[in-house]
């Protein structure tokens, strides 16, 4: 056996406070080093070159990296094994930074510590095996959960890569928010005018399925190999009959249901359409509200439908289905700002969300994008924009920022101004966070050009008077209240993950943050990715975000799940649980402490007890490759040291052990 | 208003403004428990505030001003005196910060440094109103507007009504004692040796 | 139910109306109120204003006193409630200032007992109801815009009592003896307190704008739970009136007296002889019993 020792400087983060000269040194009368020596950045190319190096000439067959933390770099060095020849297990790290130089002050300790972790690791290293990852095949078709515009691309994205993909959609149409928005900034594009072109490409593509009113309700398996249940649920319209025609909207005698699509200031029937442009084009009924389906009579839009298309026994189909790749793009929510009792506890018509508004702007929505106050029809003269709303407000809302609203405050001041054109608009915000292409300069413009009145600072409340509001805020900049009278106010509120996000995140395995946002692998390196290998984010359900930035991570999850489909296989971990099925006795103790629900107990024969004329079963543990994720728990557990852990089996742990141990004894 | 900062000629030295020093935030932190440096300024104290139309420092620019450590502007304002405690801003504010406890702070220190008060009358007021507690453990109301006209020369303030209350018995004439007033003078000293 | 009754200097004097009809409300409720023994000025405004550590010793006194009693403590002034509310969340909270106070004290401050306002007490839903099963005089007609002010709802945090954006607590005990509430907007705004004294040109821009509201929506009187509110929106109406070019003439009751007036409890009606503005108008109408829809 002959292990070579790799100190590394890692610039000075670990050199400031350990002398690692000095271990590298003491490395070297450690049992079966034959070379040690150190370099200031192990994981750079001349650093791996110089592990390399060394393998050939020193013909070294295990290695020892003390550096970081293999959580950072083990990937990394155990490639470089595997271009030297060697099996990319025969590496060890131990951790001289994070566990080490960074937790300590520079004391002859420190360095001892040091050359305690480097022995241990000697101790382990000598006791690997080598090991090999498992193939396993891929299911080149993926899920699209949400329809807005972030599954909308990433769905046409993925199909026009050349796989098929399943596009999921709870609400009766795809579009999203973005189909509700009158004109987008900073382009002033009609919202619907360069969404619809999309939708209808989606709904037209040979590989892209819309699933609408259809939700997911159980994931199983793993990367490459997701088994996924969804639950179609049933519109009460058969879609290979209806045209599309819409003579049964017309009739449906339930009229006045608060319209989701138009956030409330609109209505519906009970069969509906959400909005004109709807992908698929075609009405659903809503149960709930439908008299056939509460008093068990009506049946008007039945008789209308010149196809016969009306189905009332129709049932939610439940399917399961195989993909290999699922990205989320599950949206957002908008806060409820009826919690703040100094805006009027939600109780003031004219006063209204953004989202609201946007409708009411909206030359298809329940006001034909006429500028009306809801509480009398009337054009309003004055409108006040509040910002931050529920954002930036630990006592009433949320902390964050939600990134988007500076700049639709803007254009709705800007959208107002031009089709009013003698309304006086005002805009009360802390800060502008205009941070875009082009955004600035939008900002400016609303400002000097249409002469939106921006005031720095918040409003502290809302009143009726005289059938307008009072607005009493104050402009910090002059140091004085600000008192307005408005005939309408909006506010822009914050944006707040879906209700049912972490119940999905627990359906798929992956993690939310502390306001439930779904957690992304890595901040900065690893936007699109989750800590679930197979599963990938797009769009605000990860974090509040605008359009462009939505579809370019949209892009970039599809391009993920493209790069997935483009292998032939997938590599398995190789330091991963196992079960000695001689030993294990079947206590299904492992199964039950697995996080990841990666055992499962089989009947297999018992080779001790069984002759060729009478086989006798038993019961056994049995880990799947591809869900195991090698964390131990199964190992720690396994009362016949049956359960074990490849890469961290019992001789290698209890030879750390020893080492530490032995040197603690030869210190005292 | 107008803030006094001193410029020297090369515009680098701002003796009024001390930003950094965390002197004044500290004393303040240390009698009432609130972080100044909570406050992201957003006005929401002073769009509440019912007394900021009379302040001389609108309410947010008072705690900037403590953030950034302008002492003596702010133990000077007439801004302190007029706060009236109605707790609307602490009640409001987004990050939970309490302004009214800075403003309370702000005049105890105000009056532990001799700083003259820039509205004497209120001052003249809480202390006359304190010293009838030390006397009798209690405020007696005839006394305490007696008192406080002789300090505040305002003698002439409130006349007609003031006999209207005489004359239907509101003004008691006789104070009433507390038993153990010592007990409760005591209790006027617990400040001094902290 | 029995309280330690903490009725504070203004009570004695100013707002001796308040004292009274409170006693006598709280006696027709089965109510029993056991005054604090040699209590002592809670402090009020001019305590905290200058001095911290002063402001939470003068309420501990009593706090420690009510302790002694075993009983929880009913203050109707809104100053001393919200002192001694805040003392005693204050002194749970910070053992080191509660060790100081209380080795100064005869009676320590231990976190027994718990600090009521009258109207939490009477507006309180067990209140409420035994309070309609003796209304005699439904005061239908009586218009009230009901004001809360500031130190009875504010800060909610620590005094946890009502809705300091829209409180409920006023209007609730006024339905319930036959009055109708008014909804108007200057509930929670606030009435500019000791400026009465010291600076009374604030008091009255504030009277003003409250006692407008209050008109503008149809109130025929303002009922309040603070002694302080009462005399400024009593004494500041002729001036304000003149500010604002406005007639802002209104009668102003404590809401003890109307529920007493509504119990029809012996003794109540000596408390409006006192009253700075005439409060006749408005109790004829109710003697009448006139439903009135007209506004004032």
């Amino acid at each position: 056996m002959r292990i070579g020792v790799f100190v590394c400087w890692c610039g000075s983060n670990i050199a400031k406070t350990v002398d690692v000269v000095a271990v590298a040194e003491a490395a070297k009368s450690f049992p079966k080093v034959v070379y040690s020596t150190d370099y200031k950045y192990m994981c750079s190319e001349p650093g791996q070159s110089m592990i390399r190096d060394a393998i050939r000439e020193h013909k070294l067959d295990r290695v020892v990296v003390a550096s970081c933390s293999p959580r950072l770099h083990e990937p990394t060095f155990q490639r470089c094994l595997g271009e030297a020849g060697l099996n990319p297990y025969m590496v060890e790290m131990a951790n001289l930074r994070e566990q080490c130089s960074w937790v300590h002050e520079r004391t002859p300790e420190t360095t001892e510590k040091a050359i305690e972790l480097v022995r241990m690791a000697v101790a382990k290293v000598a006791k690997n095996e080598p090991l090999s990852r498992s193939r396993m095949g891929i299911t080149k078709r993926a899920l699209v959960i949400g329809g807005g515009v972030a599954g909308i691309q990433a769905a046409l994205d993925i199909a026009d890569a050349g796989y098929p993909v399943i596009l999921v959609e709870r609400t009766p149409s795809i579009g999203g928010h973005m189909a509700q928005y009158d004109k987008t900034f900073p382009t002033l594009d009609c919202a619907a005018c360069i969404l619809t072109p999309k939708m209808v490409d989606c709904a037209n593509h040979p590989l892209i399925d819309i699933w609408s009113y259809s939700e997911v309700e159980d994931v199983q398996g793993f990367v490459g190999n997701f088994e996924v249940t969804i639950r179609k649920r049933a519109k009460s319209v058969d879609e290979s009959k209806c045209t599309g025609c819409g003579l049964c909207l017309e009739k449906c005698p339930v009229k006045g249901i608060p319209s989701e699509f138009d956030a409330g200031v609109g209505t519906r029937r009970a069969i509906y359409r959400p909005f004109p442009q709807a992908v698929p084009n075609k009405p659903v009924i809503d149960r709930e509200h439908c008299r056939m389906f509460t008093a068990g009579k009506c049946g008007v839009c039945q008789k209308m439908c010149p196809t016969g298309a009306i189905d009332y026994e129709q049932q939610d189909e439940v399917v399961t289905e195989k993909f290999g790749a699922i990205v989320v793009a599950t949206g957002f929510d908008l806060w409820d700002y009826s919690v703040m009792g100094e805006y009027g506890y939600g109780k003031y018509p004219d006063v209204i969300s953004a989202i609201q508004f946007e409708r009411i702007m909206n030359a298809s929505g329940p006001t034909e994008g006429h500028i009306v106050r809801p509480s009398d029809g009337k054009e309003p003269k004055s409108i006040v924009f509040i910002s931050c709303v529920g954002s930036r407000d630990e006592e009433h809302g949320y902390p964050y920022c939600s990134k988007v609203c500076c700049m639709y405050n803007a254009k709705q001041a800007l959208l107002a101004k031009d089709k009013l054109h003698d309304v006086q608009t005002y805009v009360f915000y802390m800060d502008i966070r205009a941070n875009g292409k082009g955004y600035e300069e939008f900002v400016r413009r609303t400002i000097e050009e249409y002469g939106a009145n921006y005031i720095r600072g918040r409003v502290s409340r809302i009143y009726p008077d005289n059938g307008q509001l009072v607005v009493k805020g104050a402009d910090t900049l002059l140091g004085k209240q600000i008192e307005v009278r408005a005939d309408l106010v909006v506010l822009a509120t914050a944006m707040k993950p879906q209700p049912d996000a972490k119940e999905l995140a627990r359906k798929l395995g992956i993690s939310t943050d502390q306001y439930n946002w779904f957690s992304e692998a890595h901040p900065k390196l690893k936007p699109v990715e989750v800590l679930t290998d197979g599963i990938y984010l797009a769009g605000a359900c990860q974090y509040p975000k605008d359009i462009p930035d939505t579809v370019a991570q949209a892009s970039g999850a599809a391009s993920k799940a493209i790069c997935l489909f483009s292998k032939e296989a997938i590599m398995g971990e190789a330091m991963i649980a196992y079960i000695n099925e001689d030993t294990c006795v079947g206590c299904g103790l492992c199964a039950e402490v697995c996080p990841f629900s990666a055992i499962e107990l089989v009947e297999v024969v018992d080779r001790e007890r069984s002759t060729r004329e009478n086989q006798v079963m038993k019961t056994v543990a049995r880990v799947n490759e591809g869900v195991c994720k090698g964390c131990g728990t199964c190992a720690a557990g396994c009362r016949s040291l049956s359960a074990r852990l490849r890469g961290f089996e019992g001789k290698q742990i209890l030879a750390e052990i020893d080492a530490l141990a032995d040197m603690v004894k030869v210190q005292r | 208003m107008t803030i006094n900062a001193t410029h020297s000629a090369s515009g680098s030295d701002c003796s009024a403004l001390s930003f950094g020093d965390p002197t004044f935030r500290d004393e303040i932190r240390i009698i009432c428990g609130e972080n100044v440096l909570s406050c992201y300024q957003c006005g929401e104290c002073t769009a509440g505030c019912p007394v900021a139309f009379a302040m001389d420092i609108a309410p947010n620019q008072v705690m900037r001003m403590v953030q950034v450590g302008m002492r003596d502007e702010v133990l000077g304002s007439s801004a302190i005196w007029l706060c009236a405690g109605c707790e609307t801003c602490r009640t409001r504010c987004p990050k939970g910060v309490g302004l009214s406890k800075v403003m309370d702070a702000c005049r105890q220190i105000a009056v532990q440094s001799g700083i003259k008060a820039k509205e004497p009358n209120i001052l003249k007021f809480h202390e006359e109103f304190l010293k009838e507690i030390a006397r009798n453990g209690r405020v007696h109301e005839m006394s305490l507007v007696a008192f406080y006209k002789l300090r505040s020369k305002r003698f002439f303030d409130d006349m007609l009504s003031g006999t209207q209350m005489f004359l239907k018995g509101k003004l008691g004439l006789i104070p009433s004692r507390v038993k153990r007033v010592a007990e409760v003078r005591k209790l006027f000293k617990l400040s001094a040796n902290r | 139910m029995k309280y330690a009754y903490f009725p504070g200097c203004s009570l004695e004097s100013t707002g001796k109306e308040f004292g009274e009809s409170t006693r006598l409300v709280a006696e027709a409720l089965g109510l029993e109120l056991v005054e604090i023994p040699d209590w002592n000025c809670c402090g009020a405004t001019s305590g905290h204003a200058l001095d911290h550590t002063l402001s939470i010793a003068l309420p501990a006194r009593n706090l420690g006193i009510a302790e002694k009693m075993g009983l929880d403590v009913m203050a109707p002034c809104a100053a001393c409630y919200n002192r001694m509310r805040s003392a005693e969340v204050e002194l749970r909270e910070n053992a080191k200032l509660r060790e100081e106070i209380n080795s100064n004290l005869e009676d320590p401050v231990l976190g027994k007992s718990t600090v009521r306002s009258a109207l939490e007490v009477l507006a309180s839903p067990e209140s409420l109801s035994r309070i309609g099963e003796r209304v005699r005089k439904n005061l239908a007609g009586l218009r009230p815009a009901c004001y809360y002010g500031c130190l009875l709802i504010r800060p909610p945090k620590v005094l946890g009592f009502d809705d300091p954006e829209d409180p409920k607590s006023l209007d609730e005990a006024m339905k319930a003896i036959g009055a109708e509430p008014v909804d108007w907007y200057f509930k929670n705004e606030c009435c500019g307190a000791s400026f009465g004294v010291a600076k009374s040109e604030i008091v009255v821009k504030l009277v003003g704008d409250i006692i407008s509201n209050a008109k503008k929506h149809g109130a025929n009187c303002i009922v309040t739970a603070c002694p302080l509110c009462m005399t400024n929106l009593e004494m500041r109406q002729a001036e304000a009136s003149k500010q604002r070019h406005e007639n802002l003439t209104m009668p102003v009751f404590y809401f003890t007296e109307l529920i007493g007036l509504a119990l029809e409890v012996p003794g109540v009606r000596k408390c409006f002889a006192s009253h700075l503005v005439d409060v006749n108008p408005v109790l004829d109408l109710i003697d009448r019993n006139l439903i009135s829809t007209a506004r004032t």
